[in-house]
């Protein structure tokens, strides 16, 4: 019996924000699009089980600390009581909203969406097993591949057990633990953290490096660091976790620290958190000429063409950084290209953020990457104690640094903390994208009293002519 | 430590060449940067740099090898010598910088475009992020014209603050770009400085308009391109022309104007079938020849614009009366600014009549992509010698100019032979065409 055959111009492998971007934009230039999913709606990752919930979420969070904190202005809650099953309708019913929107509005360009799992039969048809349980081809003239990335395993720590979650497990918010091992000091792990702290459990992280949150400026990670180090029960950096044993009502963890002394501690639960992988496995990707890396990412060139010039990847399964915005930009890239445009993706900066309290983002180039390459630089670094926005909240603890050029004084990089830093983020992405010089930002008015005066003081600074700090040019 | 130096990029679309001179011999200690042979591409010799210090021990390359980007040429030995600055394995292939030395600055005291910059950046697999490495400052919309352009961005000089490249750079550049790879030396696209006339008296200055300067810009282009041979021939239309007349009522009322450029039309189309050199595209980058299987002609407009050519389409499909009619509605489109960008795309073969106004012969410039174009002149009674006597004949003098990279001489002549014939005995196109 053969299975039932379709045709179609552009089959999109994965809904997540870089598959719908894709399917979207492609519909809307006129193409014959079929985006495939097992999900009932568009959002992928990102809207069902990461970037949204965890938003909804930290914004309790947030709530919550800020709640305390008024007690120093004079206002004084009594003890917050949280109802878990009514936080996770509500943020149940953000996630529905969205992902509802998702699914009218691929209705509404007419994009064919098919509730499935896709493989490659060869380099011009899918074969899709449906959620409905039927198996069906697709012929298509191209094909976008934007399957994600899917949370790593510790090996030896055991993936059945409630107490030993993942990020999805731990959005799901199933109870309360009173006590909670984070392994991995990385965005996910300091972002669950803080949403699991702030409902009263007293959260535990250990990270195997000797920072948190690799990658971003050491001084941005030590304002973020000081108010983790009071939210956080501890945090065990350069330790490993060695093994993780389920008890009945929790987990015996041994780590083992930088000095090579061994401990053991109990938790009732475990989050792991050490990192995601690709996922190109199971795909059907032999059957084509798409060839992956020693890490299994897909290997793209600079068009997000693959090996077969029929299929293109993007978003995580495409490489690193894993961002939905990255994601979303390569796969309005790759449609480009589809389209017959001369596109290619090339970002001068990928805003990074991480939703701490206080956030921390950062786009371009870091100071410290700026030391690796030898490269000539200006630092700039503004402290919100001088802004007197941040002091109307009560959050002093800010920073915004920007690094210049030394020859051009053009923008390279900028990195902000502090409360609203991934709002405060996209202004220093448009500086460095448009290759804009110190002089650009001073000269350009930011309204009063806001926090995002901060990038325009920081960037006088080079000239040492900030408004509200006193630090002249050194002479030289 | 025994290092390889292999042949770097050294430009856009240049792939391979011939080793034009050895700088070195074995047993030759080099400097880091120092010039270890000279390599001729089609376009210009360019220095090969040594990208190690060290003493050379083998060469595997000879004078007149020819040799691709990434062929192993020598071999250094690096050991005890320290480089000055540390280059590692995959740093071998050093950037060049593009062969530029042709190009005039853009203005005294800028730096020459490219000269300091790395070399393209060909699209390489790789699953690795692009941002970290080293960026020419231009925001994302004028790096999106330049690569619509083809223009590799690191090359062109910016003019703003902190060197940002604008729309403008980039526009200036592919001038530069056009002027100095693809004419040939010594005719000048590129703009010399005017004197300041009015020392010399009243002027009076007024911007280019739109059509003005894209007709500027694009005959600049096609006249610096193409090596163009215009040749001359007459018709004897005493006949052709009676029946037009005859016909012409016939067709007016149909609508269209019975004129000479329309039966040419269709003698050109015929033409173009028996000569398909004539219906053809240069592509000079992939070196190759595209042959066209349709036939639509532009026909040059005067217009109170300037100079408009709408083009006809499939004209082999259509008989002489429909392509008056289209024509003439097309040369009214054409005067009430009608045209559709469509309606000037897609030509094969321009006809360009300017009989109407008068002249004898004249030396159209070739429509770049398209590689011929057909002159038509004022038609007048002329003495013709036949059967022992003078008859009066009205001849129509005929200009082709033609793009002598992809038609010689002598299929010209027969090219436009065939036109005056078809002109002559109408017949032919029955014939032949």
């Amino acid at each position: 019996m053969s299975d039932k055959q379709t045709q179609t111009q552009l089959a999109v492998i994965g809904s997540g924000p870089g598959g719908y971007a894709a399917a979207f934009l492609a519909a809307d230039l006129g193409m014959d699009v079929t985006l495939i999913d097992t999900a009932p709606n568009p959002g992928g990752v990102c809207l069902y089980r990461g970037c949204i919930p965890s938003k909804a979420l930290l914004h309790v969070a947030k709530l919550l600390s800020e709640a305390k904190e008024a007690k120093n202005w004079g206002i004084s809650f009594s003890e917050p009581k949280i109802d878990l099953p009514r936080l996770r309708e509500w943020k149940n019913s953000v996630v529905a909203q969205l992902t509802g929107g998702l699914g009218r509005l691929s209705k509404q360009r007419k994009v064919n969406f098919i509730r499935g799992k896709a493989t490659f039969n060869d380099s011009q048809s899918l074969k899709i097993n449906t959620v409905a349980g039927a198996a069906q081809k697709l012929i298509f003239q191209q094909a976008v591949l934007a399957t994600g990335s899917h949370p790593v395993t510790l090996p030896g720590v055991p993936v059945d057990s409630p107490l030993v979650m993942d990020s999805s497990a731990a959005l799901a918010l199933e109870t309360l633990p009173k006590s909670m091992l984070v392994v991995g000091g990385g965005y996910i792990g300091l972002e669950l953290g803080t949403v699991y702290a702030s409902l009263g459990t007293k959260v535990t992280v250990v990270e195997m490096l000797p920072g948190l949150l690799p990658g971003a400026d050491r001084d941005l990670i030590a304002v973020l660091a000081k108010k983790l180090n009071s939210a956080f029960t501890e945090i065990m950096l350069e330790t490993t976790v060695k093994n993780i044993r389920v008890k009945k009502n929790g987990v015996s963890v041994q780590f083992q620290t930088g000095n090579g002394t061994e401990l053991k501690k109990d938790y009732e639960k475990v989050l792991i958190a050490v990192g995601r992988k690709p996922n190109s496995a199971n795909l059907g990707l032999e059957n084509t000429k798409v060839q992956t890396d020693e890490k299994w990412f897909v290997k793209v060139d600079a068009q997000r063409r693959t090996g077969d010039p029929a299929i293109f990847a993007i978003g995580d399964v495409a490489g690193e950084p894993m961002l939905a915005h990255k994601a979303a930009h390569e796969g309005r890239t790759a449609v480009e290209v589809i389209a017959g445009g001369k596109s290619v993706f090339e970002p001068r900066a990928i805003p990074a953020v991480v939703f701490t309290d206080p956030e921390l983002a950062w786009c371009g180039l870091t100071e410290s990457e700026a030391k690796k390459q030898k490269r000539e630089v200006s630092v700039t670094r503004f402290p919100w104690a001088a802004s007197g926005r941040a002091a109307t909240l009560g959050r002093s603890d800010g920073l915004t640094k920007i690094i210049f050029d030394s020859q051009t004084e053009r923008v390279l990089g900028v990195g902000i903390v502090g409360p609203g830093a991934g709002e405060l983020i996209s202004e220093a992405v448009l500086a460095v994208e448009m290759a804009a010089v110190a002089k650009d930002l001073e000269l350009t008015i930011h309204p009063h009293p806001t926090l995002s005066e901060t990038v325009m003081e920081s960037a006088a600074m080079l000239f040492g002519t900030g408004t509200h700090i006193y630090r002249p040019k050194r002479k030289r | 430590m025994v290092k390889e130096i292999k042949l770097p990029e050294v430009g856009e679309n240049v792939e391979s060449g011939e080793i034009a001179k050895l700088l070195v011999s074995v047993g030759n200690v080099v400097d880091l940067e120092q010039p270890v042979l000279e390599f001729e591409t089609d376009k210009a010799v360019v220095d090969v740099p040594s990208p190690y210090t060290g003493k050379i021990t083998e060469i595997f390359v000879a004078v007149g090898d020819r040799v691709k980007i990434g062929d192993l040429l020598m071999k250094v030995e690096t050991e005890n010598m320290k480089s000055p600055v540390p280059v590692t394995e995959e740093e071998a292939v050093i950037p060049l910088t593009k062969a530029v030395e042709e190009f005039p600055a853009p203005e005294a005291g800028e730096t020459l475009p490219g000269t300091e910059v790395v070399a393209a950046e060909k699209p390489q697999v790789s699953a690795a992020p692009e941002i970290l490495r080293e960026v020419a400052p231009a925001s994302p919309s004028v790096r999106r014209f330049a690569r619509e352009l083809g223009v590799e961005i690191d090359y062109v000089s910016g003019s703003g603050p902190g060197g940002r490249i604008t729309l403008d750079d980039v526009k200036a550049f592919t001038k530069l770009l056009v002027s100095g790879e693809k004419k040939p030396a010594g005719s000048g696209l590129f703009f010399e400085t005017l004197p300041e006339f009015s020392r010399f008296g009243e002027i009076d200055t007024q911007p280019m308009s739109t059509v003005r300067k894209k007709t500027a810009e694009h005959l600049s282009y096609a006249w610096a391109t193409i090596p163009h041979v215009t040749q001359f021939d007459k018709a004897d239309i005493t006949d052709l022309e009676k029946m037009r007349k005859q016909y012409s009522a016939a067709v007016e009322n149909a609508g269209g104007k019975l004129t000479m450029t329309a039966i040419l039309l269709k003698i050109v189309a015929a033409a173009l079938k028996l000569f398909p050199q004539f219906n053809a595209s240069v592509d000079m980058e992939r070196k190759r020849i595209i042959f066209k299987k349709y036939f639509n002609i532009g026909v040059a407009v005067d217009t109170g614009r300037g100079l408009l050519v709408p083009v006809i389409r499939q004209v082999d499909r259509k008989n002489i009366r429909e392509l008056s009619i289209e024509l003439t509605a097309l040369a009214e489109k054409a005067r009430n600014r009608k045209l559709s960008p469509d309606d000037l795309q897609g030509g094969n073969f321009s006809v360009s009549n300017l009989g109407g106004i008068g002249g004898t012969y004249f030396t159209p410039v070739v429509n770049a992509p398209e590689v011929a174009v057909l002159g038509v002149s004022r038609s007048s009674m002329q003495p013709v010698y036949n059967d022992g006597q003078f008859q009066p004949k009205l001849m129509l003098p005929l200009s082709l100019s033609y793009d002598h990279r992809i038609i010689d001489g002598a299929d010209a002549v027969r090219f436009l032979r065939w036109v005056v014939e078809a002109l002559e005995k109408p017949f032919l196109i029955l014939l032949a065409g």
